[in-house]
């Protein structure tokens, strides 16, 4: 079990039973993650016990692109009335969410003075993070700390939900897990909890479902005693790598055919007057080899001149 | 893809007659009390589970079809209501554009049995390639336009349309937008009522459309706007809630809880028919306050007709013509008016956000033919679907992409135009029988010289996985029909036609090449279930032998979401590595790999 409470708030403080339910305003949870981690789900076990509770509940969210690896989020609200489907901006009570970047994403969501941010620490890396080929590009994913993370929330809990799951048995329990962990920051029966996780989850994962809802909350009860567990692992720091690409292009041994112009991924190459290839754009070039390892007449080779001893050691 | 909880189902241990309802199982709910007997759609977000849910309630109460396109669903809810049955046709903004022709003259023809058509708008474009405003069809066809603002309403309002379309002689317009079709709210729900039975009735002058029959039903039309005008004047859908009357807000659909939220206390004009708007009332409602403001999404309708009535409103002023609405946009137009004070600052979180858009699936048999097709250096006309977002880094796939069916028709007027490239046009199985087969017909008949990949994924994908003529099942998933794309495709005319395995790279890019060196009209149809629908797919997954990778990044112009760096690098360069949760088996990236590293970790069957 790992993770850490991101809180800046007193551990005497925050060990204090859950707050009420505030019943004249709307109380708003923000749910966020990836398509298929089971946003939807944990916004639908929410809705319908609070709409079980006798609230009004609204609960919004746009299908279409979900499941296709988008960002999904799910508004739910409830109260003893409720106008707007969706929460504005700095208004919501708690943030989940099921994915570290999504979280980040969300989080101007979250009330600034009294919001709670509770934040699976799994990392879903999308394909678009991870196109630069340029030697020593850094991953374009999200690098802020949780500690960093923890100045901007009044409560905050970095959890390894997906991490707690698996050990279950069960990877896709990681959203009760963090059903769990919310469950704390509500007044509803705990038994009310686990008979609405049982009707939304299938039969036979009824069992591993509801350990993992338990688990979330006993996790969360321990983050909030004083000694904090440590910080989630950073991104892999990324040494930047000065190489300086160059293209030898044997021209008696170009046949024209063009694979290399095609293939090329920055599309830096190009067949000359003599419709022999030519890189037309050497800024543009990242020295990713594809050309060289695709050329069927070896007519191509990549150097990698490297700046500097530091950018020599890095290539080792 | 998660079930809606189905409002048929009955609900275990709920205290109170609620169902939490989305508006479009709201809409099915009320279409189905109201005796519909016939519903008709072709998918589309935000309106595919309209009928999918109508889907839901018994086969006796109601036909719930599949159509090839909205135009075909419009004419069948058409036929129906001929018949002498209620019917409800559902679709989405764009879907109107293709219905548009049929509506327009039922518009004039009226019903027999009520005819009800649901619009789902898209403003903020979730999910659409524009954010039309369809209340403006209404305006056009003279036909009252009605705007649930919850799930309740969509339920009731869907339950009135049906009364006003018999007892006005009119099709009905029900729209709703992206917000109300996927926002769950309460909903007390009633019994199935339907209407008594009517029959045919043989009346030419009003049922065929020659000139000389429509002229005079033009002006029964406009008579029928005059009533219409006169019933919404005091109709209880057109609600005044006056109270501060420094003030006054006119507003209809999802952007009335908004304008609550933010204002608890003004005066408002609650609209629940966007169109036609009578005059008197809202005469009645600007006199009443000071200051009037219009807040609606997208078109200012309401705002010109208040204009034009000669009293000062705002709305355009303040609240945006374009996206969609929020409790924050409504806020922000206020604040620019005046009317309320500007909102504390944020937390002043800026964190470097990830670029997360929706990315083809890791298996999607798409992702081959848009690596060939990017290979065979072709302008390339796309369409509409999934493989759309082939456009995206790092396919980089597709250069068009306008409307249903619209790839071939761009694809030979290209190639008319004297397009130096060869010309390939990509089109999916479901988008083709919707308004790609005209297209294609267009083609050979005028002799273009282009080639057409035909993405055939057994499935309407891009909207959860529908059933479509290509499938050989119904909406309710009996058995159907299956349509023979090959002999298709060779009736029409078509001389160059072959199928191809999609997680076959090679026999792709081959195939591609002879389609586009094949002079004349080629069809060449890619050919693999898609993976998620209508069973996912799961094969055993890949792996990537880590010492033996020299970071080429090769795989990686698959854009698979299952590829990403990991943390060994060569040459300043991530390695690769393969998520083994979300790949599927299909090894494209192992046809792809420049030295063979990439493995499976079982044995691979066919």
């Amino acid at each position: 079990m790992s993770g850490s409470k991101l809180a800046s708030v007193e551990a005497g403080e925050a060990s204090a039973a859950p707050a009420p339910i505030a019943r004249k305003t709307p109380f708003n949870v923000l749910i966020v993650g990836v398509g298929g981690q089971g946003v939807i789900m944990v916004s639908k076990v929410l809705a319908a016990l609070a709409q079980w509770r006798g609230f009004e509940v609204k609960q919004s969210e746009v299908h279409g692109m979900a499941k296709r690896g988008g960002s999904v989020f799910s508004h739910v609200r409830f109260g003893e009335r409720v106008w707007s489907p969706t929460i504005a901006k700095g208004e919501a009570d708690v943030l989940i969410a099921l994915e570290w970047a999504e979280g980040l994403r969300w989080l101007p969501y979250l009330k600034p003075a009294t919001g709670i941010f509770i934040c699976d620490t799994k990392r879903i890396v999308p394909p678009f993070a991870c196109l630069n080929r340029k030697p020593g590009a850094p991953m374009r994913y999200s690098r802020e700390t949780a500690e960093q993370v923890a100045n901007y929330v009044a409560e905050g809990y970095a959890i390894d939900a997906t991490t707690m799951a698996e050990e279950l048995g069960n990877e896709r329990a990681a959203n009760v897990v963090l059903l769990g962990a919310l469950s704390t920051a509500l007044d509803f029966p705990i038994a009310d909890w686990e008979s609405t996780v049982s009707e939304f989850v299938p039969k036979k994962t009824i069992a591993v479902n509801l350990e993992a809802f338990r688990l979330g909350r006993t996790w969360i009860a321990e983050a909030r005693s004083p000694a904090p567990a440590t910080g989630t692992p950073p991104l892999l720091p990324l040494a930047e790598v000065p190489f300086t690409p160059r293209l030898e292009i044997n021209a008696a041994w170009c046949k024209s055919c063009d694979i290399c112009v095609k293939m090329c991924p920055e599309r830096c190459l190009r067949l000359n007057d003599d419709r022999i290839a030519e890189l037309a754009n050497p800024e543009k070039c990242t020295g990713c080899r594809l050309c060289e390892w695709l050329c069927p007449d070896f007519a191509i080779r990549v150097h990698l001149e490297a700046q500097g001893k530091a950018a020599e050691e890095a290539a080792r | 893809m998660h079930t809606p909880r189905s409002a048929t189902e009955p609900l275990s241990r709920d205290s109170s007659e609620l169902r939490p309802l989305t508006g479009n199982e709201a809409i099915a709910r009320g279409a189905w009390e109201a005796g519909v007997k016939v519903a008709a759609a072709y998918p589309g977000t935000p309106s595919t589970e309209i009928l999918e849910n109508l889907a839901t309630y018994p086969a006796e109460d109601i036909h719930a079809q599949w159509s090839t396109n909205e135009k075909v669903a419009l004419d069948v809810a058409i036929g129906a209501s001929f018949a002498g049955q209620r019917a409800l046709c559902a679709m989405k903004h764009v879907g109107l554009n293709v219905a548009a022709d049929a509506f327009m003259t039922v518009a004039y023809i009226g019903v027999n049995g009520g005819l009800v058509m649901t619009v789902c708008d898209d403003p903020g474009i979730h999910s659409s390639q524009n954010e039309q405003d369809s209340r403006i069809y209404g305006m056009l066809g003279t036909v009252p336009v009605l705007e649930p603002s919850d799930a309740q309403e969509a339920l009731d309002y869907t339950k009135l349309a049906f009364e006003l379309s018999e007892q006005f002689d009119t099709p009905v317009i029900l729209r709703g937008t992206t917000r109300l079709s996927h926002t769950r709210s309460p909903v007390a729900v009633g019994e199935r009522n339907p209407p008594p039975a009517r029959s045919f009735i043989e009346q030419p002058s009003k049922n065929v459309m020659i000139p000389a029959h429509a002229r005079g039903r033009h002006v029964v039309v406009l008579q029928r706007e005059a009533k219409l005008k006169e019933y919404l004047a005091s109709a209880p859908i057109n609600r005044m809630e006056i109270d501060d009357t420094s003030f006054g807000v006119i507003t209809a659909g999802t952007c009335y809880p908004y304008v609550r939220e933010v204002l608890p206390n003004a005066s408002v004009l609650k609209l629940g028919a966007s169109w036609p708007l009578s005059e008197q009332l809202l005469r009645e409602f600007c006199s009443k306050v000071d200051r009037v403001f219009v807040v609606e999404e997208l078109e200012p309708i309401i705002e010109k007709e208040v204009a034009a009535l000669g009293f000062k409103v705002a709305g355009k002023e303040f609240f945006p013509r374009n996206g969609e609405f929020s409790p924050e946009v409504v806020r922000a137009g206020f604040v620019k008016a005046g009317i309320l004070p500007a909102p504390p600052l944020d937390n002043g979180w800026t964190p470097e956000l990830v670029i997360r858009p929706p990315v083809l699936c890791a298996g999607c048999p798409h992702t081959s033919s848009f690596l060939a097709v990017r290979a065979s250096g072709a302008r390339v006309a796309g369409d509409i679907g999934c493989y759309t977002l082939g456009c995206l880094d790092p396919l980089r796939g597709l250069d068009t992409c306008v409307a249903m069916g619209s790839s071939i028709g761009n694809a030979v007027g290209m190639a008319k135009a004297g397009e130096t490239k060869p010309i390939v046009a990509t089109i999916g199985d479901s988008t083709f029988l919707h308004a790609g087969l005209p297209a294609l017909i267009d083609a050979v008949y005028n002799g273009a010289n282009i080639a057409v990949m035909l993405l055939d994924n057994h499935i309407t994908a891009m909207t959860g996985g529908q059933e479509h003529p290509g499938t050989g099942k119904t909406l309710r998933g009996e058995p159907a029909p299956r349509v023979d794309y090959e002999a298709l495709i060779k009736a029409i005319g078509v001389k160059w036609v072959r199928t191809v395995d999609s997680y076959d790279l090679a026999a792709v890019h081959q195939s591609l090449r002879e389609a586009i060196a094949y002079r004349g009209v080629a069809v060449l149809i890619s050919n693999r279930p898609c993976v998620l629908d209508p069973v996912k797919i799961k094969g055993p997954p890949l792996q990537v032998v880590t010492e033996q990778c020299t970071a080429c990044q090769s795989c990686m112009n698959l854009g698979c979401p299952a590829l990403t760096w990991s943390d060994q690098w060569f040459e300043g360069r991530h390695r690769v590595q393969i998520d083994p949760a979300l790949c599927i088996g299909c090894t494209l990236c192992a046809q792809v790999c420049t030295i063979d590293c990439i493995k499976p970790t079982a044995p691979v069957t066919a």
